[in-house]
């Protein structure tokens, strides 16, 4: 199969060719319309790097009713994305091989994107043991992360850092303060005051970043940095970087598009942790974008059944549903406000999630997985959570008019994705 | 458009004149021992989340003197008890035809969303640490009666700033209708964004009562010295309370209120409590006439269907 006249992305520039896909590898890159044979037509469309995303949550098992890893996938290869890591925070927690080896199991039959497990850093998350992490490594999970929650304990974070080592895995960090969030659901600002929500501070995220910065430096262990929110936390990983230390980091569309003020009617879809924050802070996530401070871009998809969002907004759960609007949110606040360019783009949400993780593919080349994302980067959609594939359609962007469509997601040389016209 | 009164934030000063004026005539209505007929044949809910008493009594006597129905569900009494939501609940009123939702709920936000589920009007009697709108009102109805006038005023509110949805409504309202509202709190009590929002910030109890025409203090609630907001009541009361001396900065004859219940000799000293610029227990009265001048107000474009 040939993909003709697409606009490729490369790491060094956009250029026009035909991409030879055979085996469920990209097998040659030819001119734009040498290939012969059976072909797609891809003019006028941009090929992505498959996009990658290494924090999403899809509920399953435990909270089928909010997500499972079959809607999740269909709302991955929507959203373009290739390959998807899954956080542990679901019921029983991925915190052994069985469970691992359950969401891998669950991910092949669904068939869709790529499904990688996440471990738990603790047995249950409950920050007290290591869970266990050989055996989970050997079943598939490519990362560790308490996710959502903090290892309060910093000894067993510096055990757990040094220990996941041996297995070549990294330590994912929702930073998290959580004596100091002492039950705060939104940025502590103008916004919380007006509302009369509780607040959480900036540096409840900020302490915890500084200390996974602290042991990665003091252990000589790379460490990566969970959806990073405050222009003060973007400033931490920066100065770590530029000594030396092995400090990755990732956000989220959320957080370099929309600022607390989306809070102030109390719309539970703009509910999300850590919060949304003020307009300094979103343009530090942005610029940390163009400057290579943030690595990555990340959903941090967190599918919630209404019921879970349609309560008082103290109650309401914390999330968005991210996987289908990352593409469109991020090419519109990024590249066509010149933060990023496309290739930029591609890096964030394609090669460096793959180099972070230590995955196969994350670029366009010869001989790597034909995991391909074709967009057509005119089009102008209109959000509609009414659409979403995701059972999850809690999403703050509904109504938002956004740039960038995806047409089709091809994992391995398939189509798994293709809009329907 | 359906009228409901979820907070002063939202209101124009000529809406909030309207009920002051309307709670006015109410006021010396109920001095004279009369009542209305307004809202003969209509139901009244109260639904409360937090235990007050004081307003849900006052809520009652003023649905009482407009002629209406009331029933009071408390939290222990209603089905919440058995995990029912608040939209749901909402229904279940409204399939009762009630008219009047009166809300009062620990969670910021709770009226907005009732009122959003809803046909019923719903008033906000208190939500979380976001405004107590009908407190605002009362305090604004006192001041009007003993000041005659509220624009060009100074109104100086002291203590647990950050979680009282007093201050904030009263903030909202006074400003709106030209008054300057001077804050004073302990810093841990300060939220962020009151200056913005229209305050004064000031850096001492001084500061804040010079020269001020109305001097109100606030509940401190004991478990915010149990949160490590402060050491000790009997700090607080050293360094952030109101005593004779501290009141003695304000103009001759300022008022002194409070939204009570008063710890007595915290907030205020007793000899301020009991003072005569004391209008602490006027403000009670002042509660049941602009109650029933919002109830009045809300419901009034509303058609029978009998």
């Amino acid at each position: 199969m040939i993909f003709k006249n697409a606009d490729v992305v490369f790491e060094d520039g956009v250029r026009r060719a035909d991409l030879l896909v055979e085996g469920g590898k990209i097998a040659k890159i030819l001119g734009a319309g040498e290939g012969g044979g059976p072909f797609i037509d891809c003019t006028g469309l941009t090929v992505f790097p498959g996009f990658i995303d290494m924090h999403v949550h899809l509920r399953e098992p435990g909270f089928e009713y909010k997500e499972t890893i079959e809607t999740g996938s269909m709302s991955a290869v929507k959203g373009g994305f290739t390959q998807i890591c899954c956080m542990p925070n679901t019921k029983p927690v991925i915190d052994n091989k069985v469970v691992a080896r359950y969401v891998v199991m669950r991910g092949k039959e669904a068939g869709l994107a790529k499904i990688h497990p996440i471990g738990a850093i603790t047995e249950g998350q409950r920050g007290e043991t290591l869970s266990a992490i050989g055996g989970m490594k050997a079943a598939g999970v490519v990362a560790l992360s308490e996710d959502g929650k903090t290892v309060a304990n910093t000894k067993l974070m510096a055990n757990a850092m040094l220990y996941a080592s041996d297995f070549s895995l990294k330590c994912l960090c929702h930073c998290e303060d959580a004596s100091l969030v002492d039950g705060g659901v939104v940025h502590e600002g103008y916004y919380s005051t007006l509302t009369g929500l509780k607040g959480s501070v900036r540096a409840a995220e900020d302490i915890v970043i500084a200390r996974e910065i602290c042991l990665a430096e003091s252990l000589g262990l790379p460490v990566h940095i969970c959806h990073v929110s405050t222009y003060s936390g973007v400033q931490l990983i920066r100065e770590a970087k530029a000594r030396g230390v092995a400090v990755t980091a990732e956000t989220c569309p959320h957080y370099f598009t929309l600022t607390d003020e989306a809070i102030k009617d109390f719309d539970p879809n703009a509910k999300v942790n850590p919060p949304l924050r003020e307009e300094r802070d979103r343009l530090a996530v942005a610029e940390g974008l163009k400057d290579g401070t943030i690595d990555c871009i990340v959903t941090d998809h967190a599918p919630h059944h209404e019921d879970d969002k349609n309560v008082e907004f103290a109650y309401a759960a914390f999330g968005i549903s991210g996987l289908e609007t990352s593409f469109a949110l991020s090419y519109t606040e990024l590249v066509k406000k010149n933060v990023l360019t496309i290739c930029g783009l591609a890096e964030k949400m394609s090669a460096a999630p793959a180099r972070i993780l230590g995955l196969e593919g994350g670029r366009i080349a010869e001989g790597m997985p034909a995991d391909l994302t074709i967009a057509d980067l005119g089009e102008k959609w209109t959000v509609d959570p009414a659409k979403f594939v995701s059972k999850g359609k809690n999403t703050p962007f509904g109504g938002r008019e956004v740039y960038g469509r995806v047409k089709m997601t091809v994992v391995d040389g398939e189509i798994k994705y293709r809009e329907e016209l | 458009m359906k009228h409901d009164l979820l907070g002063l934030y939202p209101l124009s000063g000529e809406e909030i004149d309207e009920i002051l004026t309307l709670g006015l005539g109410m006021k010396a209505l109920l001095k004279r021992g009369g009542s209305l007929s307004d809202l003969k044949g209509r139901s009244v809910f109260t639904l409360f989340f937090e235990n007050s008493t004081r307003t849900r009594c006052s809520f009652e006597l003023a649905a009482k003197k407009l002629g209406a129905t009331v029933v009071n569900l408390g939290v222990s009494t209603s089905s919440v008890q058995k995990g029912e939501t608040l939209v749901d609940t909402g229904k279940t009123l409204d399939a009762m035809r009630c008219d009047v939702i009166v809300i009062r709920h620990p969670a910021g936000g709770a009226p907005k969303l009732l009122a959003d589920t809803v046909r019923a009007h719903v008033v906000n009697a208190g939500d979380g640490m976001t405004e107590h709108p009908t407190q605002a009102l009362l305090d604004m109805l006192t001041m009007r009666e003993h000041l005659g006038t509220i624009a060009g005023k100074k109104v100086a509110i002291l203590g647990d700033i950050r979680h009282s949805r007093v201050a904030k409504s009263n903030l909202y309202g006074l400003t709106k209708l030209g008054a300057e509202v001077s804050l004073f709190a302990p810093r841990t009590l300060m939220p962020a964004g009151m200056d913005a929002l229209g305050a004064r910030i000031c850096s001492s109890r001084e500061e804040a009562v010079e020269g001020a025409d109305v001097v109100m203090g606030l509940r401190i609630q004991l478990e915010r010295q149990k949160a490590g907001n402060f050491p000790s009541l009997g700090e607080y009361a050293r360094y952030y309370g109101v005593d004779s001396r501290i009141l003695s900065y304000a103009k001759q004859g300022a008022l002194v209120m409070h939204p009570g219940p008063v710890n007595r000799g915290v907030e205020l000293t007793s000899a301020v409590i009991d003072g005569a610029q004391s209008r602490i227990e006027d403000q009670v009265l002042s509660g049941v006439a602009v109650r029933m001048a919002v109830l009045k107000l809300i419901t009034r474009e509303d058609g029978y269907d009998l």
